[in-house]
């Protein structure tokens, strides 16, 4: 099973610090491959320096593809972080 | 006997040991290997041990120094754990049989350049941190001493090149009789460090330290930056006999800490702490704070990445206040500029942040980062006694604009009827020579003054104290300063006002019979600096104090009023 969302990071920030780390590790709760890209870089959702490195800033659309057999469940979970602003948006 | 001087950066004596903190050799051999599974494996037990050792650490700095470098530690363990990376060494030990130090820190060095070429300077600071982690393993791998500090075992002077928030946590505090560093400046990692322990402090030594044999004796004297290495056996004991002396003092101090400071005369001054966060308020209370001479205001600002909100300002201050009951605290409204990134304020970058955009400057021009702050306060001071000061002023207009800001923020709570605190008292900070001339027109606006002696001396004798180089320049006994540290005062008393002083030198045992001479009202330091200056306060009586004092003001430099004080009163000869 293979899914893919598209999202805009808000928070300000972007993908890095805490919510890099947060986004790692949520990713890691789940079984299925998870890769992250943004502009022509690929990165696994797994790997806090191959996220780091995308230096996916404030507004930078990113697409997150997952395959296995929890992929819709760590979708909505990634999803739900990022539209938080990680946590920070009440 | 070898005399080395630095900045003096903690009082206090300690004669001891030198110990070195060294960072180790890692230098190693790339070479192929026959097995390469259990050169794989190799790795994995160093990586198993290397996350153990994070995890502690990483306990102990939540324990001890807080947050800020405990976030380094857990981020850290995330990348020790990172599935890019060690996948890349094991394909490295697999496929080409590289042995487990070369594959480790080639896979590192990738990484690390790889965010050293972003264009973000928080992704950049990162590549050390990478490389960091593969220090820690490759450490393992060779089976070299597990920490800098590996070897200290019988309480020592800690000597090195400079040291930073990692390298501290790895010190075991009870081994350390105080520290020598050969860099930074009165406000660096060290400095902040030693006071924080109650250790004497010397740094800016300059790399002359380095070639200090391990194991010499050494005679540290925090107050004055002075480093004797093998002294003679007579200075070794004059030392001893002063340090006893101190010892005494200081016990003395600490069974009165909670006290009041008044003179052998009957002349009652307040002695308050300098805090930034509410777990100051919590030491500074125990330590024997009559109230907050300095709420600093930044730890809400630095270190995240959006501005905080008023609500949440409003709990920070308010759980402050509370730790006080009916004592002051005066809130020091946000002191920064250029030289603080704030990725969420976009400041510009300043070729000279000091003389810049900052403090109420930057307040002033963006209302949407002062109003919060100051109807936090309004919120947070009812039914206590929260008074609010206005840093870095150096004009009239400043202060007026300033309170208008304020009465504005008030207006608009009352409206929305919101409880704000009713008679709050406002001051400002006494930082900038200006202020200190037009200390008679300044005293009209405002309620009292608090003489920051720190920037007062740099800029008052244009020398950056964070410049290891001219920071000695920068003294806040330079009777320069203290002439406009007694005009301020004449000025404010004059029209009633009261004057207190949250500068270094309010905690500094040799200044407080000057500041005390002078008719200082209130004394705002450091919490551990509290009992004894109390004590020294108990010492003496006011017409003592004001003969040093004007004795004091006619001398031509800080060294000479230094001396002048150590001979005529022998109890504040005590750090």
């Amino acid at each position: 099973m293979m899914s893919e969302i598209t999202l805009t990071v808000h928070h300000q920030v972007g993908l890095h610090a805490r919510p890099a780390a947060l986004f790692v590790q949520t990713a890691k709760q789940f079984h299925c491959e998870i890769k992250v890209t943004h502009g022509e870089k690929e990165a696994n959702a797994k790997s806090i320096l191959s996220v780091l490195a995308l230096g996916a800033e404030q507004g930078a659309v990113i697409t997150i593809r997952a395959e296995g057999e929890d992929a819709d469940q760590a979708l909505a979970a990634l999803k739900a972080l990022v539209e938080s602003d990680f946590g920070e948006r009440e | 006997m070898n005399t080395l001087r630095g900045i003096a950066a903690s009082q206090g004596i300690a004669i001891g040991p030198a110990f070195r903190f060294r960072q180790v050799d890692l230098r190693f051999e790339r070479y192929t290997v026959e097995d390469p599974a259990a050169e794989w494996a190799r790795l994995q037990a160093a990586l198993e041990t290397a996350r153990q050792q994070l995890a502690d650490v990483y306990a102990r700095a939540e324990a001890g120094s807080g947050a800020r470098q405990a976030a380094i530690f857990q981020a850290q363990a995330l990348m020790l754990e990172d599935p890019e990376l060690l996948e890349m060494a094991r394909t490295s030990i697999e496929g080409q049989h590289t042995n487990a130090e070369a594959a480790l820190s080639d896979a590192a060095e990738t990484y690390a350049r790889m965010l050293e070429a972003l264009d973000d300077d928080y992704l950049r600071a990162r590549a050390a941190d990478v490389r960091d982690v593969a220090t820690r393993v490759l450490r393992l791998l060779l089976g070299v001493a597990a920490s800098p500090t590996a070897g200290l075992t019988t309480p020592s002077i800690i000597l090195a090149r400079d040291l930073t928030p990692s390298d501290t946590v790895l010190l075991d505090k009870s081994l350390v009789l105080g520290f020598c560093t050969a860099e930074g400046g009165a406000t660096s990692h060290t400095a902040i460090l030693a006071r924080s322990l109650g250790l004497p402090a010397i740094v800016g030594a300059g790399p002359g330290i380095l070639e200090i044999p391990e194991g010499a004796t050494l005679v540290l004297d925090g107050s004055d930056g002075t480093l004797l290495v093998e002294p003679d056996e007579e200075v070794v004991t004059r030392y001893r006999a002063r340090q006893t002396v101190a010892a005494t003092v200081v016990s003395q101090a600490r069974l009165r800490a909670h006290e009041p400071a008044v003179t052998q005369d009957g002349h009652r001054v307040e002695v308050v702490a300098n805090i930034g966060n509410v777990e100051g308020a919590q030491t500074a209370l125990e330590a024997g704070a009559e109230g907050v001479g300095l709420l600093r205001t930044e730890f809400l600002y630095l270190e995240r990445t959006h501005l905080p909100d008023e609500e949440e300002q409003y709990r920070a201050y308010r759980a402050i206040v509370d730790v006080f009951g009916d004592l002051p605290v005066i809130l020091r409204t946000l002191d920064i500029g250029g030289d603080k990134e704030l990725p969420y304020l976009d400041l510009p970058q300043e070729m000279n942040p000091f003389l810049g955009l900052r403090a109420i400057r930057l307040c002033l021009a963006r209302p949407e980062l002062f109003k919060p702050q100051l109807r936090a306060a309004l919120r947070a001071g009812v039914e206590r006694n929260l008074k609010v000061m206005f840093p870095m002023v150096a004009t009239v207009a400043e202060v007026r604009a300033a309170r208008a800001v304020l009465e504005e923020c008030r207006a608009e709570l009352r409206a929305e009827g919101q409880p704000t605190a009713g008679e709050m008292e406002i001051g400002i900070m006494v930082e900038v020579p200006a202020a200190a001339l037009m200390a008679d027109h300044l005293a009209a606006e405002v309620d009292f003054f608090s003489i920051g002696t720190n920037d007062l001396s740099q800029y008052t004798l244009a020398a950056d104290r964070t410049n290891a180089q001219v920071a000695s320049l920068a003294s806040g006994f330079h009777p320069a300063v203290l002439r406009l540290v007694r005009d301020v005062i004449a000025a404010a008393h004059a029209r009633g006002r009261w004057v207190g002083l949250c500068g270094e030198l309010a905690g500094e045992p040799l200044a407080i019979p000057i500041l005390l001479g002078l008719g200082l009202d209130e004394f705002s330091m450091n919490p551990p600096a509290i009992p004894l200056a109390k004590q020294i306060i108990r010492a003496l009586t006011l017409d003592t104090a004001r003969e040093v004092a004007q004795a004091a003001l006619e001398l031509d430099s800080p060294e000479a009023v230094q001396a002048l004080v150590r001979e005529r009163v022998p109890v504040a000869d005590v750090g």
